[in-house]
């Protein structure tokens, strides 16, 4: 749940901030976000994840002042973002870079011209332009396409572009806005490899937005989850992945990790208790080896015998992580019984349906 | 042809070329700043400036829809102002410039509201202020589109140029009412007529030739 950072080693913060846009002809205003409080701690990566319209773009626009918020403030570093003049703001997103879902690169300008853009507009001299860009390029790894025109790189080279060109003016913090959502799954992980790697090199602080769990499982240490413009769950990414507590976070998370079921046993599973009909449990665990010999201790001392139906063991964020789906027998008080005895050993357990009687269930597929 | 003929051709041709060139540089010169201040001036935009947007926007809309001929006779009064007279290629000069003006101002409108915003987003997040936004922005990326644009006013310009004649303008529509028409020497209207089509086929191959090579780094993969 919600834990707390302090606000000193916050570098980016949200203080009770609404954005509400002005009405359309005869409608209603549309509220946007709705009292959004957080805190970014220096040198992590949050991810802030949602479906589309909940106010990702928003919320992310708000930290570089491209949106203004129509209530409360927002923090970085000890410039309040929300109460900066049009020149001030411009010296501040000197200090925040951002990569976009589409890249947004110049077509006009080659590889180089589009890394040295940020430069030109923060003023630098030309020699010294020549030098940093050689020296991004380098660091995304495009040292030999400098003079490659957008149109004749592919997609993950020109996100690499994007972020050459987002770090070049040195930032603090780093906005990605949907930045692999364009790109195939391989280009995807190593974009987002390279985002981990800046964020450990330069110790840069990373918000990422995204709808995909998957992107937020690979590199983000925190993270928040919005929806209708108020963030409902944030905290570390293996809490939340872990034990989601919100409908949305858990319906994000089906299908990532385990969390859903082979299509065919989704299919089968009903949401009504009836005789004979098998309980099935997703069970969640950290310790890997600790958590698969569960079963067999289970088995041991109630004498339930349970079957695995579907099931990961991963890691998230360096942390083992494993997921399972279980069938229990039909008998009256098993589920209740195999869920204390699971919630003694501290893992969670939640029902996710009930099988019908005459399905096999016990047999692992 | 007698070299008389000729030689009135050559002439012609020259003042038609002069005349259109003129026009053509004065009318980017002014059309320039104020298409992109037609693209980024209205309501939440860049310039956002409303109301200087629709009152600039309606007396573009007016010069245009003015009949050429009629804009020709009407503005003699600034004509001889600007020119000292209102005869001659030199004064054909003036209106051909006002007529070329919100017409190249609507096309370099165009070409720049083609820009991906997300670009002027970006240049934006990078801390870029409204006139780096245009320098190094819009103008660049909408270059291939103020080409064409340009192209497109040059060889309308040539079609005007030929019209300015019926008033006194010299050039080769002067040449092709006078001596073609007016004197009965179909010969000369038709040199007329040729010399126009190889005008406007030149400037149309020029222009979309450098379109197409400001493009290929746009559209080629």
């Amino acid at each position: 749940m919600p834990s707390t950072i302090h606000s000193a080693e916050a570098v980016i913060r949200f203080e009770s901030v609404s954005k509400t846009y002005a009405p359309r002809r005869n409608g209603a205003a549309v509220a946007a976000l709705d009292g959004i409080d957080l805190a970014v701690p220096a040198g992590s990566i949050l991810g802030i994840i949602g479906r589309s319209g909940a106010g990702k773009s928003t919320l992310i626009r708000l930290i570089n002042g491209l949106e203004r918020p129509s209530a409360g403030r927002v923090w970085v570093g000890d410039a309040e973002v929300s109460a900066l003049r049009a020149r001030e703001l411009r010296a501040l997103r000197a200090r925040v870079g951002m990569i976009f879902q589409h890249f947004n690169l110049l077509s006009s300008r080659d590889a180089a011209g589009n890394v040295a853009l940020p430069l030109e507009i923060a003023g630098w001299a030309p020699v010294a332009i020549r030098a940093r860009v050689a020296e991004l390029l380098d660091l995304v790894g495009l040292a030999d396409q400098a003079g490659r025109y957008p149109a004749e790189l592919s997609g993950g080279q020109k996100q690499r572009v994007g972020i050459a060109r987002a770090l070049a003016t040195r930032p603090e913090v780093l906005l990605s806005d949907e930045a692999t959502s364009a790109l195939d799954p391989e280009t995807t992980r190593s974009i987002l490899a390279l985002l981990a790697r800046i964020n450990r090199e330069l110790g840069l602080t990373i918000v990422l937005i995204t709808h995909e769990m998957s992107v937020i499982r690979a590199v983000a240490d925190r993270v928040a989850v919005i929806e209708h413009g108020a963030i409902v769950e944030q905290g570390s990414a293996f809490d939340v992945f872990t034990r989601p507590q919100a409908e949305i976070t858990r319906s994000l998370l089906a299908g990532e990790m385990g969390h859903g079921l082979p299509p065919a046993l989704a299919a089968r599973i009903g949401a009504g208790a009836r005789p004979g009909a098998t309980v099935v449990l997703r069970i969640a665990f950290e310790d890997a080896p600790d958590g698969t010999a569960i079963l067999a201790r289970l088995a041991r001392d109630t004498g339930i015998e349970a079957a695995i139906l579907a099931g990961t063991v991963d890691e998230i964020g360096g942390r083992p992580f494993g997921s399972l789906a279980i069938g229990l027998p039909p008998a009256p008080d098993v589920a209740a019984r195999a869920r204390a005895y699971l919630a003694q050993h501290g893992i969670d357990s939640q029902v996710l349906g009930y099988l019908p009687p005459a399905q096999e269930a016990f047999r692992v597929a | 042809m007698s070299p008389e003929l000729i030689r009135l051709l050559v002439q012609a041709t020259g003042d038609t070329l002069t005349m259109v060139a003129l026009a053509a540089s004065l009318g980017t010169l002014f059309g320039l700043p104020l298409g992109i201040f037609l693209a980024t001036s209205r309501r939440g935009e860049l310039l956002a400036a409303p109301i200087a947007n629709a009152v600039l926007g309606f007396i573009v809309n007016a010069t245009r829809s003015t009949p050429f001929i009629i804009l020709v006779v009407a503005i003699i009064p600034f004509t001889r102002l600007i020119a000292g007279t209102s005869i001659g290629t030199l004064a054909a000069t003036v209106p051909l410039t006002v007529a070329a003006t919100p017409f190249l101002a609507r096309l370099i409108e165009a070409a720049i509201r083609e820009v991906d915003p997300g670009l002027v987003e970006a240049a934006r997040a990078f801390g870029a202020s409204p006139g780096q936004i245009i320098a190094k922005v819009l103008i660049p990326e909408a270059l291939p589109g103020i080409v064409s644009g340009l192209t497109l006013a040059v060889v309308s310009l040539l079609g005007f140029s030929a019209m300015v004649g019926a008033v006194g303008g010299g050039g080769l529509g002067d040449l092709g009412i006078r001596y073609g028409y007016q004197r009965f020497r179909p010969e000369m209207m038709l040199a007329v007529v040729v010399v126009l089509v190889v005008l406007v086929q030149a400037v149309q191959t020029v222009g979309e030739g450098l379109a197409r090579r400001l493009n290929r780094r746009i559209r080629q993969a």
